[in-house]
């Protein structure tokens, strides 16, 4: 099949970007997407143009890294994955398709469709993650008991792969699904109590520090997510900080 | 900052203030229309109704407190709106959103309700207050403002109607999205609760909506004789 793309082409982040259109020829049904973008990149440099860049990395949907917001959509058109698993059959032969990096004021662009996501690092350095002795004489996580229902959501929250997608489609660029989906995951499990306070405090102030915008529960995010993180997440986030703001002393 | 100020100052403490203020003009809409059913009983009903409601000590406590809630949700919304413009400055070129449009447009229909309010007192609280108000006299002899004449005549102006028809339309949308979003920004979500919860919000934001237009709908019919 054929596809003609249009595709955001930025110098650096200092630079204007706009859309350039490119014709792609013979591409295969079979191929993902960006096994598609290779094909475009390998005509590019063989005619001795700048190839497009994009981010990528496990190419089997757990990295996360493989941002772009293709004809309206993150990843695409197909629900529950992400671009690395969208596969050429979901388009149509001589379609127009449209690819665009992420766009939220706290996701700059660094060149065409990579994005800088180093945002979401400093949330979960903020506080994602338990403070746990690894000396040597730490418990065997196995051999504490969790109920059946907790480990389960703490698990399907812990599916979050940090794509950011759910910033990307948010009208408001807000990142709550992804912090809150951190914050449930921890606080699911007995080993992420301790800290759970000065967790979800901290977390959310870096979250608004960094200036990603506020939810207005309109759920675009838990549609676009990769994963199927819910929006009972930021509910349990929306509970946890309640709790956490009105018992704190300092 | 103390994590004290934070609760209100932070996006989620904005969201919370936001909920508890929208949840509770929610709940003086259900009063106010309440009270205008007065309307089509009679005209002293509705005066003496009218007389209550804006001589009661109570209710001049409540009318501050409720002042004080239109005014924060209208802080915290621009306060809030503000800061989601800044985070996402750019636009795509191609985007197509799943969610829906009461729920993105709750700034746009949010300024309707305010324009809508400010003239809606104009031409009633405003009237009652200070204006040129022709008197009536109540069941026991009294004369007393004729507040009944104020909003028929007002209805019996088509355009007017239609203005506060879509004005109500549009609030209805605000609350369509509105009031179960504000339970989900307290956190109250739950696989059980939560479907009843939109359910109720879908026929409060239909009842509020129907509730109100039928007052201009009836008035400015009855004028041209065709109710
Ligand atoms: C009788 C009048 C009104 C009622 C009953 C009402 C009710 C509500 C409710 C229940 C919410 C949901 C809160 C949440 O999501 O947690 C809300 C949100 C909102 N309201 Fe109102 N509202 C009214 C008037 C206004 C006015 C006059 C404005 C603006 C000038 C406004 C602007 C907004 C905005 C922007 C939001 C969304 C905030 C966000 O989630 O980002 N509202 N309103
Ligand atoms: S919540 Fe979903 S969309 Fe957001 S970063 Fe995690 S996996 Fe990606
Ligand atoms: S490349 Fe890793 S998720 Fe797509």
């Amino acid at each position: 099949m054929n596809l003609k793309l249009k595709v955001w082409r930025q110098e650096s982040s200092k630079h204007k970007g706009k859309i350039v259109e490119y014709k792609v020829h013979d591409i295969s049904p079979d191929m993902s997407f960006l096994e598609m973008m290779d094909q475009l990149n390998q005509s590019l440099i063989e005619k001795g143009q700048d190839p497009v860049a994009f981010d990528h990395d496990c190419r089997e949907g757990i990295c996360g890294s493989c941002s772009m917001y293709i004809n309206g959509q993150p990843h695409g058109p197909e629900n529950m994955i992400t671009t690395c698993q969208l596969h050429m059959r979901s388009f149509n032969d001589g379609e127009t398709v449209y690819i665009e990096p992420w766009r939220a004021s706290t996701f700059p662009i660094i060149k065409d469709l990579v994005v800088d996501r180093s945002a979401f690092d400093k949330i979960i350095q903020a506080g994602g993650y338990i403070s746990v002795n690894t000396s040597g004489n730490s418990q065997d996580a196995n051999a504490i008991p969790i109920p059946k229902e907790n480990a389960d959501s703490a698990f399907d929250a812990a599916t979050c792969i940090g794509c950011g997608a759910c910033v990307a489609t948010c009208k408001n660029s807000s990142a709550m699904l992804f912090t809150a989906a951190k914050i449930s995951h921890l606080s699911n499990l007995p080993q992420g109590q301790v800290e759970s306070s000065s967790r979800v405090i901290s977390m959310v102030n870096k979250m608004d520090e960094l200036g990603f915008g506020n939810c207005t529960n309109t759920g675009d995010c838990a549609v676009q997510c990769p994963k199927g993180i819910s929006l009972d997440n930021i509910a349990k986030m929306n509970r946890e900080y309640l709790k956490a703001s009105l018992k704190s002393e300092k | 900052m103390s994590k004290n100020t934070i609760i209100f100052s932070s996006s989620l403490g904005k969201k919370f203030v936001m909920s508890l203020t929208g949840l509770f003009l929610c709940s003086f809409l259900i009063v106010h229309l309440g009270g205008n059913i007065a309307l089509f009983t009679s005209k002293d009903t509705f005066n003496e109704y009218t007389k209550f409601m804006t001589s009661n000590p109570l209710i001049r406590f409540m009318e501050i407190i409720l002042v004080l809630g239109f005014l924060t949700h209208i802080v915290d919304a621009i306060l809030l709106y503000i800061r989601n413009k800044n985070a996402s400055n750019t636009k795509y070129i191609f985007d197509k959103k799943k969610s829906s449009i009461s729920s993105r447009s709750m700034a746009l229909t949010g300024s309707f309700i305010l324009f809508f309010l400010i003239v809606h007192l104009r031409s009633f609280w405003y009237e009652y207050k200070f204006g040129e108000v022709i008197y009536s006299e109540d069941s026991n002899g009294n004369q007393i403002k004729d507040m009944y004449h104020i909003v028929t005549s007002s209805f019996e102006s088509p355009m007017y109607s239609l203005f506060y028809v879509s004005a109500v339309i549009l609030l209805g949308i605000h609350l369509n999205h509105g009031f179960q979003s504000a339970f989900l920004s307290l956190g109250l979500r739950h696989k059980k609760y939560t479907p009843f919860i939109s359910l109720i919000g879908k026929l409060f934001s239909f009842s509020i909506t129907l509730g109100f237009i039928s007052f201009p709908i009836y008035f400015c019919l009855k004028n041209f004789n065709l109710w």
